[in-house]
């Protein structure tokens, strides 16, 4: 049984300044991080590893070489395999073409069709939470989103609690397939010393476009992106202001007279 | 193959370039600069880097014959019956972008029993409403629903799809994209549309710190995913018009294995993104006794109480009334922003309320560049003096 973990490495914070004038983005220089979102997929797949014996768990990301560094915090945290997929050709990928390279690399696995991919419900630096029911469409296996728990696992099928917008539903969806599961499924755990020391040494392996099944450069990086960022720019702040100052008794009572006049008080 | 090319004799100072990525994909190698995996092809070291430093090389992509492609379509969101009010904001703004290339409003119903509702929503400007209804349509299961999606999709064509940012939507349209190798921007904040019917998809990136200009030029349909609560909801139209279209699609095609044991409706909870007043907790309000206060303010206004993400991570509300990118999108008539500093994230989520009140005991306070009235002071103070007026205006 083969759990596979897609996880992303992003910017340890979003606090950016852009300058107006030359469209400069400036960033914090703070250390990248584990996509907190995917802790709770790591902590899914190890949860489900500990009940099903024989199975194991593979983390596997998308990006730059420095992204290694997430898969090595994935190995102190107890999975058993990691995979870089990192390749010049891959900048400037959008959802798609993110889903398409993920996906690829997922097929040169050993037993990719016939465990279970977890993924996090999305990212902190993208935001999108499409990534999952790409990967999923492009594998041509199920998946369900918005995953609060995971009442059943075998390798026929997973039974699951999904939060849709006004109902709550208990699914059961047949292996293989894809799950994106909230936050807050369960509580992640802690990277371990011991494995930290334990994995060390171990080497990553790193897939490249020349690996994949699909070695169309076409197909991946910006080219293989159908939406593109044309422009980005700061966002506006153009507000009316009105500056109140004084006592408490004054703010209170400008206050008081302000939310009657607008008709929020009798 | 569109890419970044280095021109390293137009490099007077090696240092220096590193700092143009924001993503850190700038490197020196062996005295050389390159390009590594993390260019995200923004091309600001074109445009701020060494003139003929960094050249960027155009690819020659197929593009779509757009003439083709034609329809501004609305997926609408329905659960046991009910459709989600988020599609009725996105049937007002594709009316919007219809208006201005000329096309016609379609949308997409699939379900059972949907009848009553495709009636409902001819009062929305729809020109036509597809309606798939099968008892395998009965629960949202990704398999059949994403058949009918693209069932619809090779039956009309359209140029646009617009689907609500919902559970439901969050996870129908990437698989209706992805099945289309095409593209979809996420939790768009504006949209607008040009001649040759190309959607500008603006969104909020880097936690809202920038706005995203995006576009999907090669390819159709172009598919956006819209929050409840960004665009406002159109008028009812009194007199209905548009045709309903039934399509009824073979069981074969509508197949899964996956099945719903189970499906029990979630208490009916008023949502923050329903209230016409909002009173919003920020830090500042220093003690979680203090709630009250704002709890009896909101009372009084007809209102609810949301907050600010260290509020609700602190315990003091539960998650569903958080505000900000990572919480919920509001647009109520008045907010007060008691004690709350005014992060770029928190903004993001309320910036487009038709009146705020800020209250912060900071007059540099980040909340005061969006409040429309600025109120300087410590709130802990002003709640009660004001509740009391209140109290007492109500017994006189």
């Amino acid at each position: 049984m083969k759990i596979i973990v897609c996880i992303k490495q992003v910017p340890g914070t979003t606090q950016v300044d852009i300058d107006a004038e030359t469209g400069v983005l400036k960033r914090d220089g703070v250390e990248a991080k584990i996509n907190p979102y995917d802790l709770y997929a790591l902590e899914t797949a190890l949860r489900l590893k500990a009940d099903y014996p024989g199975a194991s768990v593979t983390a596997i990301t998308m990006g730059p070489p420095q992204a290694m560094q997430s898969l090595r915090e994935a190995l102190m945290m107890g999975v058993d395999d990691v995979v870089l997929v990192s390749d010049r050709r891959f900048a400037g990928a959008d959802v798609l073409a993110t889903a398409h390279t993920l996906s690829q690399a997922m097929m040169l696995m050993d037993d990719w069709g016939t465990g279970l991919i977890v993924c996090g419900q999305q990212t902190t630096d993208g935001d999108t939470a499409q990534v999952g029911p790409e990967i999923a469409e492009f594998l041509g296996i199920p998946h369900a989103a918005n995953v609060t728990a995971i009442q059943e696992f075998s390798a026929e099928a997973l039974v699951a609690k999904v939060d849709l917008p006004t109902t709550e539903e208990i699914i059961r969806i047949p292996l293989p397939c894809l799950v994106c599961v909230n936050k807050d499924i369960y509580t992640p755990r802690l990277p371990s010393y011991t494995l930290k020391k334990a994995s060390r040494d171990r080497k990553i392996r790193t897939v490249t476009l020349d690996d994949l099944p699909d070695s169309d450069p076409a197909h991946y990086g910006l080219n293989g992106s159908p939406t593109q960022v044309v422009w980005v720019f700061p966002p506006e702040h153009h507000v009316e202001h009105e500056r109140w100052k004084g006592s408490t008794e004054e703010l209170a009572a400008q206050l008081y007279d302000y939310l009657r006049s607008e008709k929020f008080l009798a | 193959m569109a890419e970044i090319v280095v021109h390293q004799d137009k490099i007077p100072d090696i240092s220096a370039v590193a700092d143009l990525c924001p993503f850190g994909a700038i490197e020196v190698s062996d005295g050389s600069v390159v390009i590594n995996a993390g260019c995200k092809m923004c091309r600001l070291c074109v445009k701020n880097g060494p003139p003929g430093a960094f050249e960027f090389v155009k690819e020659r992509r197929v593009t779509v014959d757009k003439d083709l492609w034609k329809g501004i379509a609305v997926y609408l969101d329905q659960t046991d019956g009910a459709i989600h009010p988020v599609s009725l904001e996105l049937l007002g703004k594709a009316r919007e972008l219809a208006g201005k290339v000329g096309h016609p409003v379609i949308a997409l119903l699939a379900g059972t029993k949907m009848g009553q509702a495709a009636d409902e929503m001819l009062h929305y400007g729809i020109d036509k409403l597809y309606l798939y209804e099968h008892a395998l349509l009965e629960h949202f299961r990704i398999e059949p629903y994403t058949a009918v999606f693209e069932d619809f999709i090779k039956r009309c064509q359209p140029a646009v799809v617009l689907v609500g940012g919902t559970a439901i939507g969050r996870s129908l349209a990437p698989r209706v994209a992805a099945r289309f190798r095409t593209g979809l921007t996420a939790d768009c904040t504006f949209l607008d549309i040009q001649k040759n019917t190309d959607l500008d998809q603006i969104r909020p990136a880097f936690g809202g710190n920038i706005m995203a200009h995006i576009r999907t030029p090669h390819n159709r349909p172009q598919f956006a995913t819209v929050r409840y609560k960004i665009f406002s909801a159109p008028e009812r139209i009194a007199v209905a018009s548009g045709e309903i279209i039934r399509v009824k699609l073979d069981a074969a095609l509508l197949a899964s294995k996956i099945e719903t044991l189970s499906s029990s409706r979630k208490a009916p909870v008023r949502n923050i993104e329903d209230a016409d007043v909002l009173v919003v907790a920020g830090q500042g309000i220093q003690r979680v006794e203090n709630m009250a206060l704002l709890t009896e303010l909101a009372e009084k206004l007809g209102g609810m109480v949301g907050g600010t993400r260290p509020v609700i991570e602190a315990g003091w509300l539960e998650p569903r009334r958080q505000i900000g990118l990572s919480g919920r999108t509001v647009k109520p008539k008045l907010l007060i922003a008691c004690g709350v500093s005014g992060s770029v994230q928190f903004a993001a989520g309320m910036n487009g309320a038709d009146k705020i009140v800020a209250i912060n005991i900071d007059p540099d306070a980040p909340i005061f560049k969006i409040a429309h009235t600025a109120i300087v002071g410590d709130v802990c103070e002003i709640l009660p003096s004001l509740l009391e007026k209140i109290n007492a205006g109500e017994v006189a």
